[in-house]
């Protein structure tokens, strides 16, 4: 069976496990999906108090909310493993179990568990989009809904890469680190926003360190059909979300150095 | 060429040294001692395909570490390792998908899933084709009596159930050698002779190897042909069991229960270990006094009711060899 069948396996077995507590599941997933509705309606009050912020509109805003939650929730939805790593695979010792197994580590990790509460934030980014979607309003062609869908690929990306980032720490530290979650949920709060409205270290940050701008700002900036009030050229900014696929990648690297050390020492 | 050949196989872990208390833990972030801790300090042994071997030896004496670094999740710090031509921590996946193992501790299954799912599932990672899966998996479910337990999920099996379903997992993808760490621990009677006896078939029947650490001397005096006494990460002995009892303590007990008060007693080689109003219990070498006249010698002086000769157990002859070999733990 090859890695993708397989990983679809692990995926199956993971809903069948989670099916076994159906209620606790579907109170998760609507609890999820209330939690981050209330962040919405934060960024609603505070548009509805001031008016548009830095040139943006409030259906604008409402619009990156929705991509970067989009990318956001599936990353948490399939990088689970990799997010507990730290606590329940190294301090544990689980993780000797899945190095005596004949497939890579980082795939058992990825088909660890797909937690079907994660559809809540996800459910309610989508209602997020078609309320943007009504307010700018965007008429979505086949052109638009690809870069979008690209832009999201490109951020499921970068935050699978932030939690592999994470896992990796935790070959050193053992624990999992929850100062990732400054990246990850911090950089989901930030990309929520147009990245002009950020002082030029942090927009500097965003775009060549961790480069959530270049799967939130610059695509939706292509799908708004809006030149870039910074001043980077039309043709990058269809083209930005790559950054995501370079980001996963180095953080391969560093799992892969990870790994050579965990081989050395043990846990 | 021998199937598992280890050679002066060294380990050496960097342990942090930390001061006690919220001071120490703040001046280890900024600096670290670091003690180094040889948990193998040239370990070498080969083992034929086929053969059934047991590693014993105190808890940090090292066996753990030369498990792991056999089937390939620890890279040593010295020494050469090959397992069936491959070097382990060289070759991961390979390697790990030619040997089974199976921890008392730690759990292989899926715990919210039925037993027969997690199967089918390992089958899939381990690339059995669905054929050899069936046939393999029906063999060993008759064999551990697992019929029963398949559609349960695996949090309700009792343990010694979980540990016969852990064995099934492990040999799914009939591995040519298997890795056992403390497979019978926790177990009740029952279930650790019904573990002792499927090794034993197992590897007597299906010619698998067996490599197995324990601490249950009884796991060794029924399976093991050969045993290597471990201890500070240095191999202390390798060689047949029976060998290992007779070298280090041939002693005899001699247990005497009187018909009236028991005698002072006094003989040259011939220790008082125990005694009571009405008994005595002797401990003496064989070599030096042969049994039947230490006999003689105590019925024809003595009304004596009952008496018999017993040998040392096992617990003991192997806690007596550690502490010739002061391989305990300081």
């Amino acid at each position: 069976m090859n890695a993708l069948a397989l990983y679809g396996r692990y995926v199956a077995t993971s809903l069948r496990a989670q099916a076994q507590y159906p209620a606790a599941t579907l109170m998760l997933t609507a609890g999820h999906c209330a939690a981050t509705a209330i962040e919405i309606l934060g960024v609603f009050a505070l548009f509805d108090r001031f008016g548009p912020v830095g040139g943006w509109s409030f259906g604008e805003v409402a619009l990156f909310y929705a991509l970067v939650n989009i990318a956001f929730s599936i990353a948490d939805l399939l990088g689970r493993g990799f997010d507990v790593f730290g606590t329940d695979f190294v301090r544990t010792g689980a993780f000797d179990r899945v190095l005596l197994r004949p497939r890579a580590a980082a795939l058992q990790l990825a088909g660890y568990e797909v937690r079907l509460s994660r559809l809540g934030r996800l459910l309610q980014a989508f209602a997020v989009l078609i309320l943007a979607s009504h307010l700018v309003p965007i008429d979505w062609d086949i052109a638009t809904a690809v870069i979008a869908a690209w832009a999201v690929a490109g951020g499921v990306a970068l935050f699978v890469g932030l939690l592999i980032l994470q896992a990796t720490l935790a070959f050193w530290t053992v624990e999992s680190l929850e100062i990732v979650n400054v990246l990850t949920y911090g950089g989901v709060q930030a990309a929520q926003y147009p990245l002009n409205i950020y002082a030029a270290w942090f927009r500097h940050l965003l775009t060549f360190g961790v480069p959530l701008a270049c799967v939130a700002y610059y695509p939706v900036l292509a799908i708004l059909k809006r030149p870039d009030p910074l001043g980077a050229p039309d043709w990058f900014l269809p083209l930005a979300p790559l950054a995501g696929f370079v980001f996963l990648a180095v953080s391969f690297l560093a799992w892969r150095i990870g790994m050579a050390r965990y081989a050395s020492t043990g846990s | 060429m021998p199937q598992i050949l280890v050679e002066a196989l060294a380990k050496t872990y960097r342990v942090a040294e930390r001061a006690p208390g919220l001071a120490g833990a703040l001046r280890g972030l900024v600096r670290r001692r670091w003690r180094e801790v040889h948990a193998l300090a040239g370990v070498s042994f080969s083992l034929e395909a086929g053969e059934l071997l047991a590693f014993i030896g105190p808890n940090g004496a090292g066996k753990s570490t030369t498990v792991k670094i056999l089937s390939g999740i620890l890279r040593p710090t010295r020494g050469r390792v090959e397992v069936g031509g491959l070097i382990p921590y060289e070759d991961r996946i390979r390697h790990v998908a030619r040997i089974g193992v199976v921890f008392g501790q730690r759990s292989q299954l899926w715990w919210d899933l039925p037993v027969l799912d997690g199967f089918d599932l390992l089958a899939d990672i381990y690339r059995v084709e669905p054929a050899r899966y069936h046939r393999r998996r029906d063999e060993l479910v008759a064999m551990l009596r697992l019929e029963p337990l398949l559609d349960q999920p695996v949090r309700q099996l009792s343990l010694g159930q979980r540990m016969r379903a852990e064995f099934v997992a492990a040999l799914l993808h009939d591995p040519a050698i298997l890795f056992l760490d403390e497979p019978t621990i926790g177990l009740d009677a029952p279930s650790k002779l019904a573990v002792r006896a499927f090794v034993r078939r197992l590897n007597r029947e299906q010619g698998v190897t067996v490599l197995l650490t324990t601490h249950d001397m009884h796991d060794v005096e029924a399976l093991a042909e050969r045993v290597i006494v471990i201890g500070q990460g240095r191999v202390l002995t390798d060689g047949p069991f029976e060998s290992l009892r007779a070298g280090i303590l041939a002693e005899r007990r001699l247990y005497i229960d009187f018909a009236g008060p028991a005698p002072a007693f006094e003989m040259p080689g011939v220790t008082v270990r125990a005694r009571t109003e009405r008994s005595l219990e002797l401990a003496f070498d064989p070599a030096r006094i042969p049994t039947p006249q230490l006999i003689a010698a105590i019925a024809t002086e003595h009304a004596v009711q009952d008496i018999h000769v017993d040998e040392p157990a096992i617990e003991e002859v192997i806690t007596r060899f550690y502490a010739l070999h002061d391989a305990h733990e300081a």
